[in-house]
């Protein structure tokens, strides 16, 4: 009985060590994530008029912009405006934008469901505006703050990676890296840059 | 004792609050950096809109106090618009009385000058950055206390 009182601890601490061990293996980095010439995986995510979206929602799509974006950021309010811009031009030449929101609505109660509601419905958003309920997508594609855009051509290849432009003050943006990444993957080139940094929020 | 007390209270009124400068390149920081001599800079980038760096800049504010004269030097750049310089952050430094030395960074081309912060670093907030003359060392996200801060630049000495 002793030695079994013993062991068991240090039965205990070996399968400790082991769970820790399988678990820190198998968890996605901070950074993971898709790459540039990633294949992204579909998601059905939840929009702000109830109903489920996916990317095969848009079975004629040329290619989607999937923006990182929410309410309560800063840097994220002051791109809306050039957020909705793009969903228009860019579905114009037959891509589809889709915006998720990734941030635990516990930590930022601006970002809640029926706050995202009332903030499309405001601004009447020309696009779907999803939950990332759980937070399970965001670490899929690795986007580390709002906005964080990924461009995919029509086979979901990651071709874009980074922010919408070069400049979070609109007045002065020389280079709309989103945009140009959309005009070349319509060309049949990859897009230059391929990817970006820009100063966003944490996801939190 | 009440002499003490009457000490105590005026501390706050004697420690001046400090007027943020500005950056508008981010070589100047970077010149800066380099032509520092024996200091070992903490280069820690905020904004006054980033709530998990506004919630570890007391850390940064410890670290000040506790190494005060000891060639480390703390640098909060702020990576607020430079239009908001006097709106919001001076208002902010000023009413939190932060003693470390606060600058303004207006370089918008973030693309280029985030790859020379650190070529990991993608432009997340907040992130911070050690730099003497024995090179660079860059932590991503925010420190879990003043103890983890401590220890990050006891590596770096």
């Amino acid at each position: 009985m002793k030695k079994a009182l013993i062991a068991a601890p240090a039965f205990f601490a070996a399968l400790l060590f082991v769970c820790v061990s399988a678990f820190r293996g198998g968890a996605p980095s901070a950074s993971a994530g898709y790459k540039v010439g990633d294949k992204a995986e579909d998601f059905n995510l939840k929009n702000v008029d109830g109903k489920s979206v996916s990317l095969a929602s848009y079975p004629d799509a040329k290619g989607f912009i999937v923006v990182f974006t929410c309410n309560h950021c800063p840097v994220a309010q002051m791109y809306e405006d050039r957020i909705i811009e793009l969903s228009k031009t860019a579905k114009a030449k037959g891509f589809q934008l889709i915006a998720i929101q990734p941030n635990n609505p516990e930590e930022n109660p601006e970002d809640s469901y029926s706050e995202m509601q009332n903030r499309a419905k405001e601004k009447s958003y020309p696009f779907p505006y999803l939950m990332d309920e759980g937070q399970k997508v965001y670490p899929r594609f690795g986007a580390t703050r709002t906005p964080h855009v990924f461009i995919l051509d029509k086979n979901r290849t990651v071709d874009y990676i980074g922010g919408v432009d070069d400049n979070s003050d609109a007045s002065s943006v020389k280079k709309k890296y989103a945009e140009m990444a959309v005009d070349a993957i319509l060309q049949g080139k990859k897009p230059e840059p391929s990817f970006t940094r820009a100063i966003g929020c944490g996801i939190y | 004792m009440r002499f003490f007390m009457l000490t105590f209270l005026c501390l706050p009124v004697f420690m001046k609050a400090q007027t943020p400068g500005l950056y508008d390149q981010y070589a100047q920081l970077e010149s800066r950096l380099q032509n520092g001599g024996d200091t070992t800079f903490v280069v820690n980038f905020w904004a006054t809109w980033c709530k998990p760096c506004v919630s570890e800049l007391p850390f940064f504010e410890e670290l000040t106090q506790k190494t005060g004269g000891q060639k480390i030097k703390v640098l909060l750049i702020s990576i607020d618009l430079k239009r908001d310089l006097d709106k919001r952050l001076l208002p902010f430094v000023q009413s939190r009385k932060l003693q470390s030395e606060v600058n303004l960074l207006a370089d918008s081309d973030v693309n280029s000058w985030a790859l020379r912060v650190d070529a990991q670093w993608d432009g997340a907030i907040p992130v911070t950055m050690i730099y003497n003359k024995k090179g660079k060392r860059f932590h991503k996200d925010k420190f879990a206390d003043a103890a983890e801060l401590a220890s990050f630049v006891q590596s770096a000495q």
